[in-house]
């Protein structure tokens, strides 16, 4: 292979946990590092997604920015993956699903035990809450799906390493988890 | 006529002893509760709770179970439903007879909101499936009373009546007119039938006689899955039990269809007359009319036509004066659901039961209602039952194709000049048909409803028989005017509303297919989701419990297959 | 009299669901509502097999002296992982965050079918929780209608707790007492239908986490007994 794979990553209604996984895989993030250059990442710090062979999410959607990002995704990676729970089926974020959502904002800035100062947020810099957390299957087409919260370094490392060397991808049942 | 102003307007003093009396008069069999609760409803407009916990501690049923028996029937509600009950029907054709502006008008004349009873309890407007007059859409039931043709004018009229509590019986007699609309006539309908023939035919040849002169008619059941009728009847007979019961199956829910209405109407005796020679041959005492609660109206007729006969000796004990020629029939009401036509389920809910199929095997025949063999037939697989058994299976092989014997009735509806009741012989082209009821400019024509076969104009040389295209009741034609993406919709929509929520497939799968057809239909489909319904609907056809999941994909699947370019097109604009 | 299921020989008694046979003779076809304790039901459908040709329920079809039944092959698992997909696209299932997972029937199918892909839209059902009995706490969300405890409350504790209510999607599962809680109900820790729900639905409290996430039934065993679940290896590549 003579150019690296160009690869994208970011969390959007997710806990940085399936980031922490990846980072989990130690020492073999440099053979990684081998074959791809890491674009917007928050292990790189960069921004904005540049054209991308490889993009891969964590976290659903939740507000309005985590669409617009998650649209920029899609738009310049060739592949899109939905990395843990969140991304696959909204996982913890949304549980909120099952409340109305201003119910869920009363509760949390308002009536909840222990507001000080009670008042919903409502800075404009601050992205509006999407009704529903979705998950990004929902909004986008993904091309892949790692199940797992977070899915284990192994589960994700195999995956990598199968995209990279063109083999189908086919994670074996000892590797599947929700949890 | 029920009056409005006669139904005692909820009351807690009265509920009890109500109650109490309908129990006793059900003789405390947990079985009867549906009947109980429909009486109940007809009474209060709606189930008072009251009632629910008295019924739990007279009958011994968890009142949970009766609220969700409750839950489950379309025509039994838990909260006051007024005075004035208007249940619109929505089929497909009243749709496309403008039935949506009419709802919305009288919704405005009124002041309410579709579904919901009007705030000082004296009103509500909702739909029903299909009320099985669509020869002569739109309609409406009120209080249970068939109102057809509707138009603006009447819709006016209504709400004025509505609003100055004029009791139903003193409407005008002509809203309630239901035309019976014979447009052709075969063998069947040519001349009236013969009271008794067919039972003094069973004493002079015997059982063996009859079920021989219904092999030769060929005869196969009318109620959809063309089983052999004489077959069933006779291992009915021949299983070893103490007790067997005939069931009519005049639930008839296919939207479009209204033959089983017509006869019922107009040829009761014909009908009655098959049960009971199907009670005399399987050795059945008891027969049981299932009639869906959209036809009660046609009860108290029933009621009259079955006195009569028991006053003939044609019914009751000792039939045409012969010994132990023992046969009774009573009349027993659906509640609203579709599913409940389908022969496992109208069993559970004659047992009392919210309608879920049962698992089969055992078939009916075997261990059908209370556990014993049942015969359960469509209305007009009796009422041909009783002519052949009258004029003999050659006379009815006479007509119709090797496979396919005999004459059929159809239900025409839609994009026609002359919509109504058709006999045709087996074996006609669609565009024979056409012809027949004045159609023209036909897009499609949809036979046996919405589980049965969208037929495009292409294909109109396909015959109506066995062998090629099976005929159920119902025949709409749709015109080059006409949505056929919407008309699928409204067709999805209508599986998920009556999927009876049992098995994963169909209740998970048919709200799925419904969500996507519309967003089909409004043009925002993917290739994605395309391929998504491809796969729901083979997942529904293979692992449903029952027919209705199994057949539930058909519309949307069968649009892609044939008119794949109202898919394209779509996307392009979407 | 016996049949072939996926090449093995299964032997039956007169009477017998192709479920029955199977389990007595260790074979698993994956089930959810189906339990040899009691009256099978029918409706989960992923016991779907393939019997001569024909797409049958398992554990309702009758067996047949010399049928060949498939239920471990790519095309009964494909329609089987749409199923259990369309189970998690109904409800609400968490896995993450529910106190069943790693011991969840519903979960441990999905695994043996190798459901990896959320394929439908969310039905995001509004949440309904009934915390009202000591001992027991009911997540309607999680509920797949199985109706093990409605059988179980009914046939062996002869309480009638548990029933449905509704129609199609409308469906859900109901108490029966006078609020409709279940703290109000006859329903007790002990009884039978205490310890039957396959998934989070009904579920003991101050239990949740005794055993730890990772350690429990299906982390360590597949569900059908014979995969073994292998420890998450630290490092070195696993397998192609
Ligand atoms: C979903 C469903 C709905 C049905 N609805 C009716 C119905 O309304 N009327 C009817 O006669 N048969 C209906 N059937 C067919 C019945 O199950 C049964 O086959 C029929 O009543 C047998 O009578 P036959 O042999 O005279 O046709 C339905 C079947 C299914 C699967
Ligand atoms: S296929 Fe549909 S109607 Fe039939 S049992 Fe299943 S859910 Fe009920
Ligand atoms: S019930 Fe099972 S599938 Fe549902 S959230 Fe809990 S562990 Fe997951
Ligand atoms: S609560 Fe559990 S056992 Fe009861 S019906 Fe629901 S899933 Fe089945
Ligand atoms: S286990 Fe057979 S349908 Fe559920």
């Amino acid at each position: 292979m003579t150019e690296k794979l160009k690869v994208a990553t970011t969390s959007l209604a997710g806990c940085f946990g399936c980031h922490m996984s990846l980072l989990d895989i130690d020492t073999r993030i440099m053979d990684l590092v081998q074959l791809v250059e890491f674009d917007r990442s928050p292990l790189t710090d960069i921004k904005t997604v540049g054209k991308c062979d490889i993009g891969i999410i964590e976290g659903g959607a939740a507000n309005t920015e985590n669409i617009e990002v998650l649209q920029m995704f899609r738009d310049n990676c060739k592949i899109l993956v939905s990395l843990g729970a969140c991304a696959l089926n909204g996982g913890v974020p949304a549980m909120r699903n099952q409340f109305d959502l201003n119910a869920c904002l009363d509760e949390s800035f308002v009536n909840g035990a222990g507001v000080v100062n009670p008042g919903v947020p409502d800075d404009p810099e601050l992205p509006s809450l999407l009704d529903k957390v979705q998950p990004l299957h929902e909004v986008v087409k993904i091309d892949y799906y790692i199940p797992g919260c977070p899915p284990s370094a192994e589960v994700i490392y195999d995956f990598l390493t199968r995209i990279l060397e063109g083999k189908p991808v086919d994670i074996p049942y000892a590797q599947i988890r929700y949890d | 006529m029920h009056s409005a102003t006669n139904m005692p307007r909820f009351d807690t003093e009265h509920v009890i002893p109500f109650v109490d009396s309908l129990v006793l008069s059900a003789n405390k069999r947990a079985d009867r509760l549906l009947q109980l609760l429909v009486e109940i409803q007809t009474q209060y407009s709606f189930v008072p709770d009251q009632a629910i916990l008295r019924l739990a501690e007279q009958l011994a049923i968890p009142s949970s179970e009766i609220r969700g028996i409750i839950e489950f029937y379309s025509f039994l509600h838990l909260v006051e439903q007024g005075d004035f009950q208007i249940h619109f029907s929505d089929s497909v054709i009243d749709r496309m007879s403008g039935s949506k502006v009419l709802i919305q008008q009288l919704c405005d004349r009124l002041g309410v909101s579709p579904g919901e009873p009007r705030a000082d309890g004296r009103v509500t407007v909702s739909t029903v499936s299909c009320i099985g007059m669509a020869d002569q859409a739109p309609a409406a039931l009120v209080n249970g009373y068939p109102l057809t043709k509707l138009d603006s004018k009447r819709i006016k009229a209504m709400a004025q009546l509505i609003e100055s509590s004029t009791p139903v019986d003193e409407w005008p007699a002509d809203f309630f007119l239901v035309s019976n609309n014979i447009r052709r006539r075969d063998l069947l309908l040519a001349a009236p039938f013969q009271e008794g023939s067919a039972l003094s035919h069973l004493f002079k040849t015997g059982t063996d006689g009859i079920l021989d002169k219904l092999s030769r008619s060929g005869l196969r059941g009318r109620g959809g899955a063309g089983f052999k009728t004489a077959a069933k009847w006779q291992m009915c007979r021949d299983i070893d039990a103490d007790e067997r019961y005939v069931i009519c199956n005049a639930d008839e829910g296919e939207p479009g269809s209204f033959k089983d209405r017509f006869l019922l109407e107009t040829c009761a005796d014909d009908v009655i007359e098959g049960i009971t020679l199907c009670g005399l041959i399987t050795g059945a005492n008891k027969g049981i009319i299932y009639l869906r609660v959209e036809y009660r109206y046609l009860k108290q007729h029933l009621e009259e036509r079955l006195a009569r006969r028991r006053d003939k000796a044609l019914l009751g004990e000792g039939i045409l004066d012969q010994d132990g020629a023992d046969f009774d029939i009573e009349i027993r009401l659906g509640a609203g659901a579709y599913i409940c036509g389908e022969e496992s389920a109208l069993i559970e809910s004659l047992e009392g039961k919210r309608g879920i199929p049962r698992n089969r095997p055992p078939y009916p025949v075997t261990s059908g209602y209370m556990g014993k063999p049942s015969v359960v037939n469509n209305v007009a697989t009796f009422f041909v039952a009783a002519w052949v058994a009258t004029k003999g299976g050659n006379w009815f092989a006479s007509k119709g194709t090797a496979e396919s014997i005999g004459t059929k009735l159809f239900s025409i509806s839609g994009d026609c000049r002359y919509p109504g009741i058709y006999e045709f012989p087996f074996g006609l082209t669609i565009s024979k048909v056409l012809d027949e009821c004045g159609a023209s400019e036909t897009q499609a024509v949809q036979v046996t409803g919405p589980a049965g076969n969208l037929v495009l104009s292409d294909s109109l040389e396909r015959k109506l028989c066995y062998e090629d295209l099976p005929a159920g009741g119902s025949f709409m034609i749709f015109n080059k005017s006409r949505d056929l993406l919407g008309i699928v919709k409204t067709f999805s929509d209508f599986f998920a509303h009556e999927s009876c929520g049992f098995c994963t497939p169909c209740r998970v799968g048919t709200s799925l297919i419904s969500d996507l057809v519309t967003r089909v239909h409004s043009g925002h489909a993917t290739q994605q989701e395309l391929d998504q319904i491809q796969i729901i609907a083979e997942v529904m056809n293979t692992s449903s419990r029952c027919g209705l999941g199994r057949t539930a994909s058909r519309p949307i699947m069968q649009a892609l297959q044939q008119a794949p370019e109202l898919f394209t097109h779509r996307g392009e604009t979407g | 009299m016996s049949f072939i299921l996926d090449g093995k020989n299964i032997p039956f008694k007169e009477g017998d669901t192709i479920m029955d046979a199977a389990l007595n003779a260790d074979t698993y076809i994956p089930h959810l509502c189906h339990d040899p304790e009691f009256v099978p039901h029918g409706s989960c459908r992923v016991c779907l097999v393939s019997c001569n040709g024909r797409y049958v329920s398992a554990c309702t079809q009758p067996a047949v002296d010399g049928s060949e039944v498939e239920s471990n092959t790519e095309a009964v698992n494909s329609i089987r992982r749409e199923l259990v997909a369309m189970l998690f696209a109904e409800g609400v299932h968490i896995c993450p965050a529910c106190e069943k997972s790693g011991s969840c029937k519903l979960q441990a199918v999905a695994y043996y079918v190798g459901l990896l892909t959320p394929r439908y839209e969310h039905f995001n059902p509004p949440g309904r929780l009934d915390a009202s009995h000591p001992d027991m706490i009911i997540d309607f969300n999680r509920c797949i209608l199985c109706e093990l405890c409605v059988r179980a409350s009914r046939d062996m504790d002869g309480k009638r707790v548990f029933s449905i209510s509704g129609r199609g999607s409308e469906a859900s599962l109901v108490i029966n007492s006078e609020s409709g809680k279940l703290g109000d109900s006859l329903f007790d820790v002990s009884d039978r239908a205490a310890d039957i729900c396959p998934v989070g639905a009904l579920l003991p409290k101050h239990k949740g986490y005794e055993v730890p996430i990772g350690q429990r039934r299906y982390d360590i065993t597949a569900i059908d007994g014979a995969a073994a679940r292998e420890p998450v290896k630290k490092s070195g590549k696993s397998d192609d």
